[in-house]
Formats: C-alpha cells, structure tokens, sequence
C-alpha cells in the first residue's frame, strides 16, 4: 500500500467518508472531523506512520491537503 | 507490595528532594521508571542503588522540561520502547519568592514556564500515547500555596493555583478516555527548597502544622503511588493535600 493509500484510508476509517469527497476537504466541514475527530485522525495517522506529530502541527493540519503537505515536510512521509 | 508493578511511569525532577523519594517509592512498587533530571548523569548513581535494592527498571532521561522537542523525542522514545504510558508525574518546578512589587515579568515568565507551561505540554503529549490504551493516571503538583495563598509568593502560588485548574479540567476532558488526573498538594516538606526560606523561619511555619512537623518527601511519594495505583481508579479531578494540617 502507497502513503497516499494508507492516508486516505485512515480518512475514511476514521471520518466515515468516501474517497472520491476527500479532495478539497477542511477542517470543520463534516461533523465527524470536529474537535474530538480531529485528535482521533491524528492518532490514527501517527498509529500508521509511526510517529508523533508536535502540537503547532496539529493546530495547522487544517485540511485533507494541508495535512499531507505537513507530513511530508515535517515527518519525511513521500506521497 | 507491587503496587505498581509493570506499570510505564514517566516522573519529572527526580533528581532530588520530593522528586528523589517518587523514584523510590515508584521502584519499591515494581513500576517501570523513566526518571527525568535536567542536568546529564546527575541521577546515575540513585538509579544504579536502586537497581540494587529493588532491581528496579529505571531509565534516566535527561532533558530539560521546557525544552519542546526533547520532551516529546523522549515521549517518543518510551511509546516505541513499551507501546504505552501509564502514569505521569508532573513533579518538576521551581520555587522562587517575590513581594507584590517586586515581581518582575522575568520572574512570572521562568515560574509559569516550569510549573505550568512545561507541565501542560507533558500533559497533551502524555493524554495522547494514553488514549490509545483508554487508560492513565496523570498526577500533577500544585502546592499548599496555590490553594490558601501565601505572603511574598504571589507568583508561585499563581502558578501553583493553574496547576489546580489544570487538573481540574483535564480531568473533565480526559474521563470519557479512563485517563484520571489528579494534583497533590504538598505543605510544607523536609526538602532542601524548603529550606531555603531560612531556618529562622522555620520555626514560625513549624507552629502552623497541626501535627508539629514537617513532611517527609517520601509521604508525598506514598501520596502519588496511591494516586498511581489502581486503589484510585475512581478518583480523578482531585487535588490531595498532603500536608499534616497544616496552614499558611
């Protein structure tokens, strides 16, 4: 499985969403990605990439695109 | 008693005084320890006799608190050598007296960054690795002073009484995850911070204990253990004074 696949699939899971509606997706903009859900997908994503992400990172991972730009360049995660 | 055995604990501040004492009583209760101290190699020696007396499994790890990256490089480590945290002991702090006047914003910005700053972050780092196993008991330290208040300490006190709302509400937000929090509030214990006041005054504050003494640095540790220890698994959101009725 690709970084890209095992991301989107730990949307999914963990979001409860299609695939084909991650593209463009924001923080906030479905009820499952609210606070709580925000804290669920980051443990999910550290939980498949075996890592832990700083605070401030947390804090900016502000949609589905947003959060791959910050794995990739803070945590070495190819897409 | 094995109290806590095999249970993953990261304690603060160990190097001496309260922090010294949850070292040890942490290890006589089996758990696994990774000890915090600023200052390198500065507990190896503790950690070497206590390996001896208990056969403890102790792990120093030297870092600054208010250091970001090495705290959570340190979380990091303990969740890929054990998968979990079980307890963490936000011991470390740092007690510095001022007159209302007197207190520069230096000094309100050194107090807050140890006592409450360094110890929120460990808490959010610490609250993460223990939602994954729906479980944890974190134990901060707030201080008699931050309950009552007390003349010439209007900074610690105020960090003290933060850490008190820290608890508080940590404990609200991390219920529904089994994660319990909890502060102790010590009085006034037989530490060389104590001491520091200046034994002239030391009397003075002797006549204010109910029991006429002061604490031993290992009653505060007992405290914490229970804390720990599944004995409180129905306790969280409470701030413990261990103080011999005392008042300031």
């Amino acid at each position: 499985m690709t970084n890209l696949e095992k991301y989107n699939k730990v949307f999914m899971e963990t979001l409860e969403i299609e695939e084909s509606k991650l593209e463009g997706l924001e923080y906030q903009a479905i009820p499952l990605w609210d606070s709580v859900g925000h804290m669920s997908l980051i443990a999910a994503l550290e939980d498949k990439f075996d890592l832990m992400m700083d605070t401030e990172d947390i804090i900016d991972f502000s949609s589905f695109e947003k959060g791959k730009e910050i794995l990739s360049a803070n945590y070495g995660v190819e897409f | 008693m094995d109290l806590l055995k095999n249970k993953v604990c990261l304690i603060t501040g160990t190097n001496r005084g309260i922090g010294a004492a949850l070292l040890e009583s942490f290890s006589r209760e089996r758990a696994i320890v990774y000890a915090n101290a600023r200052q390198e190699g500065s507990i190896d020696e503790q950690v070497q006799g206590l390996k001896k007396t208990y056969g403890a499994a102790v792990v120093p790890v030297y870092f600054d608190i208010r250091d970001t990256t090495s705290l959570k490089n340190v979380m990091l480590k303990i969740q890929k050598e054990q998968g979990r945290l079980d307890v963490l002991v936000n011991n470390a702090g740092i007690m510095k007296d001022a007159l209302i006047g007197m207190a520069s914003k230096e000094l309100m910005r050194d107090i807050f960054e140890t006592n409450v700053f360094a110890s929120m972050e460990l808490l959010q780092y610490a609250a993460r690795i223990m939602k994954k196993n729906n479980s944890g008991s974190i134990i901060n330290f707030s201080s008699i002073v931050g309950v009552q208040g007390n003349k010439g300490q209007i900074v610690y006190s105020a960090s003290k009484g933060a850490v008190i709302s820290m608890t508080k509400t940590a404990s609200k937000e991390l219920a529904p995850y089994h994660i319990r929090v909890n502060a102790v509030a010590p009085g006034m214990i037989d530490t060389d911070m104590f001491h520091s006041i200046g034994e002239v005054h030391i009397q003075e504050h002797l006549d204010r204990i109910g029991m006429g003494r002061l604490g031993t640095p290992g009653e505060v540790a007992d405290a914490c253990v229970m804390l720990a220890s599944d004995y409180a698994r129905y306790i969280t959101g409470q701030i413990i004074g261990v103080d011999g009725a005392a008042v300031v």
